[in-house]
């Protein structure tokens, strides 16, 4: 590990620290409250999904980690800095929705773009393409353009170029939410297995319950109007998880727990 | 197959409509000189074929129909008397020789890639400062919209006269009006295309710290490239439109602007017609090429699918 935290964090492990956290857009409709009162510590080798109906501010809250938003009140910080210095570390790395690789560019080239931004020697990108294809299962469609690629191998390489710098943190922001069933299992196992390999801390936003309990070590459930947590749960199972570990009972109880947490975040609306 | 079909006859439609059209223009020039010839038309006299419609003496002097696509001076010169002033003022001309359209074409020609090339410079150079500067974007943009409204006509000769007096002349000033054409499509379209990637493609970006420079080569510029394309084609044109006019005004001796000059001092219908035909075609090869260039590059680019 080559990341140290700085002294200030709170927690020799913790990675996120939200406290108090506001969030308020200024709409022509007035102002929406995206993000109220926000307390989280994600820990150094998380896996934390956000859950919650739609407009809760899971997007919101994975932006202002990212910088691409800023709190209106409390704090945060991101390896014991601000996001923005966290941002300038280039300490994450974000995976939108949609994949959006340029067309313009094969794929080693889409990976290559913040390397180049980054200032990587030609060899040390070249050495980190094929590294990062061989992650996601995409070696020898490096020279491919992005229109040449299926929609789940567009995302998976969308993965690949937030994996290929030296980003402890991934934010991925319902990466898999335009694929079918098969392809998602399938994409979740890997994802599985590469943050077990690479020791990254992941947060990952998603609609499916299943998913966020198959993926996580932490489940942040959310309600809207105002959005806000309304429960974290520390996930039992173990680190190594095959498919059919969603037939166990531990799962089907923790799924049942997350269920419980968003109806009780629907019923007081 | 089916499209060739297709262009043709339309094609042939409007050359029957021009033949068609060319009965009515010339039917009194050709009365006229058939009664100085001393051929019988009715009316007899010119005063009384004046009052009448051209119709109706298209209608009593039908011997004279062919004769109407065939005249020296006609007020409408027909299909084929076009093509062959064309065919004799360039294959059959010396490419040196004061008759040659191509030499008159080159002339504008010279004139309107100067003007295009500055014309685009300077409208992605606007462009760019467009996109990047809230001030540019809110003092230049107006600007560019007004400075199109200004009638090229009225504003050429003035164009031509200030520059005069500061000692440019020759090909500069003529080059100056088409790039004054030219500029604004490029602009338009480039300030489009600078501003079309998404929030999603920005929003990567600043994942990344990029800075504005990086921002720009790597992801603004290519995407722009499309829409650049689409201006340039329209650029060329307005430059080749721009070159023409500027040879007005100075009373041009070479250059297309100057060959319809003169042939509307002589009353030469044909060679007016024929100018004009060799602007447009000028003008089709100059689009058909940025169009070959334009495929080549988004092909290399990857972005044709
Ligand atoms: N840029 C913005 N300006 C104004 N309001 C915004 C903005 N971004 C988000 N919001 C509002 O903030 C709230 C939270 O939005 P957010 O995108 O975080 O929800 P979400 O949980 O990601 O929803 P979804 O599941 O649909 O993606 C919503 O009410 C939304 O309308
Ligand atoms: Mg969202």
């Amino acid at each position: 590990m080559t990341n140290e935290t700085t002294p200030q964090a709170s927690s020799p492990q913790a990675v996120v620290e939200a406290r108090d956290l506001n969030l308020v857009f200024e709409t022509n409709d007035g102002p929406v409250q995206a993000l109220k009162d926000v307390n989280l510590t994600i820990n150094k080798g998380d896996f934390v999904s956000f859950i919650g109906p739609s407009g809760c501010g899971k997007t919101t809250f994975l932006r202002v980690m990212a910088a691409l938003e800023h709190p209106t009140s409390g704090s945060i910080t991101v390896n014991g800095m601000t996001p923005d210095e966290a941002r300038q570390k280039r300490a994450y790395g974000y995976v939108f929705q949609a994949a959006g690789l340029y067309p313009w560019r094969t794929i080693a080239k889409n990976i290559k773009l913040p390397l180049e931004i980054m200032g990587y020697s030609k060899e040390e990108q070249d050495k980190r393409v094929a590294q990062v294809l061989d992650l996601v299962e995409l070696s020898g469609f490096g020279g491919k353009y992005p229109w040449q690629l299926s929609g789940g191998m567009q995302q998976r390489a969308s993965i690949a170029r937030a994996l290929a710098f030296d980003a402890d943190i991934l934010l991925m922001d319902e990466p898999f939410g335009a694929l079918d069933e098969i392809v998602r299992d399938h994409l979740n196992e890997q994802l599985l297995k590469l943050w077990a390999r690479t020791d990254k801390t992941i947060g990952f936003v998603t609609h499916s319950i299943p998913e966020a309990v198959y993926l996580s070590t932490k489940i942040v459930v959310m309600s809207p109007r105002p959005g806000r947590i309304t429960d974290v749960i520390e996930s039992t199972l173990p680190k190594e998880r095959p498919l059919d570990i969603r037939d166990s009972q531990e799962f089907i109880d923790i799924a049942h727990r997350v269920r419980e947490g968003l109806r009780a975040g629907h019923s007081d609306d | 197959m089916k499209n060739i079909l297709a262009v043709l006859t339309v094609v042939a439609a409007i050359i029957a409509f021009w033949y068609a059209a060319c009965v009515p223009m010339n039917i009194k020039g050709v009365l006229d000189q058939a009664e100085r010839a001393g051929t019988e038309v009715s009316p007899a006299t010119a005063k009384e074929r004046r009052d009448m419609g051209t119709f109706g003496l298209v209608a009593s002097n039908t011997f004279a129909i062919a004769d109407t696509w065939a005249q020296d001076r006609p007020r409408l010169p027909a299909p084929h008397q076009v093509a062959v002033e064309l065919w004799k003022t360039t294959v059959e001309k010396k490419i040196t020789s004061k008759r040659s359209l191509i030499y008159h074409g080159q002339v504008t020609l010279s004139a309107t890639l100067l003007g295009f090339a500055i014309g685009t410079g300077l409208g992605i150079l606007l462009a760019v400062g467009i996109v990047h500067s809230k001030v540019m974007d809110m003092s230049v943009m107006p600007w560019a919209i007004v400075s199109q409204t200004i009638p090229i006509i009225a504003l050429a000769p003035m164009i031509i006269v200030v520059l005069y007096s500061i000692g440019v002349q020759g090909i500069l000033p003529k080059a100056i009006i088409s790039a004054y054409l030219s500029f604004f499509p490029v602009v338009v379209g480039m300030v489009k295309g600078l501003r079309s990637p998404d929030h999603m493609q920005l929003d990567l970006l600043k994942t990344y710290n990029a800075s504005t420079a990086q921002g720009f080569w790597k992801l603004r510029l290519p995407s722009s490239l499309p829409y650049l394309f689409a201006s340039l084609k329209i650029g060329i044109a307005a430059s080749l439109v721009g070159a023409i006019v500027g040879e007005l005004p100075t009373g041009a001796v070479a250059g297309l602007g100057a060959r319809l000059l003169a042939g509307s001092y002589y009353g030469q219908t044909v060679q007016i017609w024929s100018a004009l035909f060799a602007a447009a075609i000028l003008a089709a090869l100059l689009v058909a090429l940025l169009g070959l260039i334009e495929r080549l590059v988004l092909k290399r680019m990857g972005m044709s699918a």
